[in-house]
């Protein structure tokens, strides 16, 4: 048996496996085990940058950034822990720049900061620049500089292993099992502390910025094993990426001044947020874009509108908005100014679609891109798994997987890279300590036979189906019935033909009987999270009955505080999805109405 | 337009030597290299087996020869081929099977630069971000941008000849540090890339700047590794 014993076990090398790994290791014996070498992970792919209120460029502090999560979040962020998270900010950006992160800097020397939608200067009600970035490339710079401070800190990596299951003795983690892609030989990972940082689940939708590597495995390992997940109803859709293919063109484009245009070559944003406009939070302009869409008017009557950061464009909305300088002149920008910017756009938009950004409009439609819900946590990023949020000894969670909740129902921009630093720092802390005061749990057994048992049900599976096709079928039913624009019919509709694409999956058909990079064997196993995960989503939509930021119902428009104002948790037991709820915690904040 | 796909197949467990196997497909001319390998996987033949993750070039997992030169599959298009496309792995680095291959002495050939930022000084007083002017800051702007997809290491005639040359992308890695005006470990790096295993490997051949997807000037970045080294002068 390969049995490998470690105090801390992080399951996913992303920026906050990457993170819960760097710091657990200074006080425990850890390992990080990711079905992808590090630097493929999704933070990568992160483009407008990390949300911390130095003020180097306007005058900002920690509650205004704490207050805008809040209403960001529709009211549903629970705000100690989003107090915690904007009050850390400052010195997490300060770290990473201290790990060498190249951030792009002001004339004064200091890590420069652009706009991005939803944050402001409470007091005028203003855009202020709080993104800390480095060109459009910050999640990439985030993930390469804390691999780097993995190897110099000699954190030992286990690469391109999948984690497959979870081990419980008497309800404490015991640690993982995971299959060795090259070898495909199962290994036990005997901890005290296990840490998911597995991300999110965005490939169950058709259009998604999401990698392949995202579909949702630490919620379906966590949810197999009685762990519930929270608030699985708010998905983000991203208001701008490539139309039809999904790949994400950064909120940092608006930031530099783009907006938003139909099909009749209107500005529309400014009907829809009439303070903010192109920089509201990104469930507003979502809906905006659909609505407009759906009015007929989109491009050519398409399912497409455009984003327009020529120059010209920039400056003359610019002046009509008067956006100024911090000196009080009018702001202008040159091609050159925003081709140094924004790099990989330019890039994307060359390669992808033969169009020069700076010269030509983008055409752009809403793409699948965050899930807020996933594994509960405290913020400490411990796992809690009840209304009363009871720890669960040894299992922590952090990034994109977990739910504190900072983000509650919708999350603004360059949050994210924020929270997947603080809670990935915050769980690899707290799992040592915990570590030094435990001892190792006896392990079952057998501790790889639940996880035999899956493999065995796929490769005998008795079928012909075509989990490629199964896949797609399941993509589009999610993407039609439970994407930016709900209804009762629609989520019955994706449950039911959820329930039909779950039967079918039984009798797939693995081609591949090989051990060695058995591919069709790993996807086939995605896919049954995929589809495990896409029936947490849809059961907890239908189960809503009011819109609140990421979740829209065109049955139910309003908000409802009265009797929604409430997480959801789900878990999958006896066969079916069984709904509860916790309270939301508010500090300082009432809900009031959300207007951008 | 019909797409003729000849693919590179190769199972361990069952083959000696690899061989090629040849799929026809539908395919508009927009779509990505690894859409079209993602098609032969899902509906042709399920054991062809790659590396793919974000599918719009940015994490560095699907490189690969295409028509003969390294490319990441998931920033090509059909158009960019044709209706002709031969897909193989990289060379250089030994084949797991099919389009896999063993990355791990391209990652320790990175390890061997200290690839992590180095200064011991004591942090700025104010407990803030220490000072870059936006000079010092373009100085090492693009030797930031790799992704480590091995494009260029594997299309260098040096590194087919010797997996011991610490090869472009390691050497890219090496500039970023050397030149950021923040780190301190610029000499320490200059005498590791100035050994045998490092830059007088490289003989300007400029296969790794054709190779790179992310537009690096590689060769020009070994070039001036090469003068510091003889100048003892970092600019």
């Amino acid at each position: 048996m390969n049995l490998h014993q470690f105090d801390v076990v992080v399951v996913g090398a992303g920026g906050a496996g990457l993170m819960a790994g760097l710091y657990a290791s200074r006080g425990a014996n850890t390992a990080v085990v990711s079905k992808l070498y590090p630097t493929r992970s999704h933070t990568g792919a992160a483009q407008g940058g990390i949300a911390a209120s130095l003020g180097n460029i306007q005058g900002d502090n920690p509650d205004w950034h704490t207050y805008d999560t809040v209403k960001g979040s529709d009211y549903l962020g629970d705000q100690d822990a989003i107090e915690f998270m904007c009050h850390e900010a400052p010195q997490t950006v300060f770290d990473l720049e201290n790990y060498g992160l190249p951030f792009d800097r002001t004339p004064e020397g200091r890590i420069q900061q652009r706009n991005f939608g939803g944050h402001t200067n409470n007091e005028t009600g203003k855009p202020v620049p709080r993104a800390c970035h480095a060109a459009d490339r910050t999640g990439h710079m985030i993930l390469q500089t804390l691999y780097q401070q993995c190897i110099k800190n000699q954190v030992t990596f286990f690469d391109e292993y999948q984690v497959i299951d979870l081990l419980l003795v008497d309800s404490k983690a015991a640690g993982v099992v995971a299959l060795e892609l090259a070898t495909g030989e199962l290994h036990t990972f005997h901890a005290k502390a296990v840490i998911f940082a597995t991300g999110g689940h965005g490939r169950i939708f058709e259009v998604t910025s999401n990698a392949y590597a995202y579909t949702g495995d630490g919620a379906a390992v966590v949810l197999r094993r009685g762990i519930p997940l929270e608030d699985m109803e708010f998905f983000q859709f991203h208001p701008t990426g490539i139309y039809k293919l999904g790949i994400l063109i950064t909120e940092g484009v608006r930031g530099e001044g783009g907006v938003l245009i139909n099909g009749k070559g209107e500005r529309f944003m400014p009907k829809y947020a009439p303070n903010i406009k192109d920089l509201a939070s990104r469930d507003v302009i979502s809906r905006a874009i659909y609505t407009e869409i759906r009015e007929g008017r989109g491009v050519d009557g398409k399912n497409y509108v455009w984003l327009d950061a020529r120059p010209e464009s920039v400056i003359k909305y610019a002046a009509q908005d008067g956006r100024t300088n911090p000196d009080g002149s009018p702001y202008t920008i040159t091609a050159d100014e925003l081709l140094k910017k924004l790099p990989d756009i330019v890039d994307f938009n060359r390669v992808y679609l033969g169009i020069d950004p700076m010269t030509e409009m983008m055409p752009i439609q809403p793409t699948a891109h965050y899930t807020m819900g996933g594994i509960p946590t405290n913020k400490y990023g411990e796992v809690v798994i009840d209304d009363k949020n009871t720890v669960f000894p040894g299992l922590y969670a952090a990034g994109e997987c977990a739910c504190v909740s900072v983000h509650g129902a919708n999350r603004l921009g360059c949050n994210s890279l924020l929270d997947i630093l603080v809670f990935g720092k915050h769980s690899g802390l707290r799992s040592a300590e915990y570590a030094k005061q435990t001892d190792f749990e006896k392990l079952p057994d057998d501790p790889t036979a639940a996880t035999r048992a899956q493999f065995e049900a796929l490769r005998d599976a008795s079928g012909t189906e075509n989990a490629f096709d199964i896949a797609n079928e399941l993509k589009n039913v999610m993407f039609d019935e439970v994407g930016i624009y709900r209804n009762e019919q629609g989520m019955r509709l994706a449950i039911g033909k959820l329930a039909q694409l779950t039967e079918r999956f039984r009798h797939v058909h693995i081609t591949d009987t090989g051990s060695i990079f058995n591919t069709e064997l790993l996807n086939a196993w995605e896919l049954g999270n995929m589809l495990e995960v896409a029936d947490v989503i849809a059961q907890s939509a239908v189960n809503r009955q009011e819109s609140r930021g990421g979740h829209s119902r065109e049955d139910f428009p309003k908000r409802d505080d009265q009797n929604w104002l409430k997480h959801t948790l789900a878990w999958h037991r006896n066969g079916k999805v069984e709904i509860g709820y916790k309270p939301v915690v508010i500090t300082k904040y009432q809900p009031k109405e959300r207007v951008y | 337009m019909q797409v003729t796909l000849k693919i590179f197949r190769y199972n361990p467990q069952v083959d000696t030597r690899g061989h090629y196997e040849t799929y026809t497909l539908e395919a508009d001319e927009n779509e990505r290299v690894l859409d079209l390998l993602e098609l032969v996987k899902g509906h042709h033949d399920g054991t062809l087996s790659f590396r793919r993750s974000c599918a719009h070039g940015i994490c560095g997992s699907d490189a690969m020869r295409i028509n003969g030169q390294n490319h990441l599959a998931c920033k090509t298009l059909v158009r960019d081929f044709g209706a002709q496309i031969t897909i193989e792995p990289l060379l250089g680095l030994k084949i797991i099977k099919d389009l896999i291959v063993d990355m791990e002495p391209f990652f320790d050939n990175y390890k061997k630069v200290l690839p992590y930022f180095i200064n011991d000084s004591p942090l700025p007083a104010d407990g803030k971000e220490r000072l870059q002017s936006p000079k010092q800051r373009a100085r090492f702007d693009e030797t930031t941008k790799c992704i480590l997809c091995a494009a260029c290491t594997t299309s260098c005639p040096s590194f087919w000849a010797s997996d011991d040359y610490l090869g472009p992308a390691a050497l890219v890695t090496a500039h970023r540090f050397i030149f950021d005006s923040r780190d301190e470990g610029a000499s320490e790096r200059l005498k590791i890339v100035s050994e045998t295993s490092g830059v007088a490997r490289c003989h300007t051949v400029f296969n790794c700047t054709l190779a790179c997807p992310r537009d690096i000037q590689i060769t020009k970045a070994i070039g001036e590794l090469k003068t510091a080294i003889i100048t003892g002068k970092l600019d």
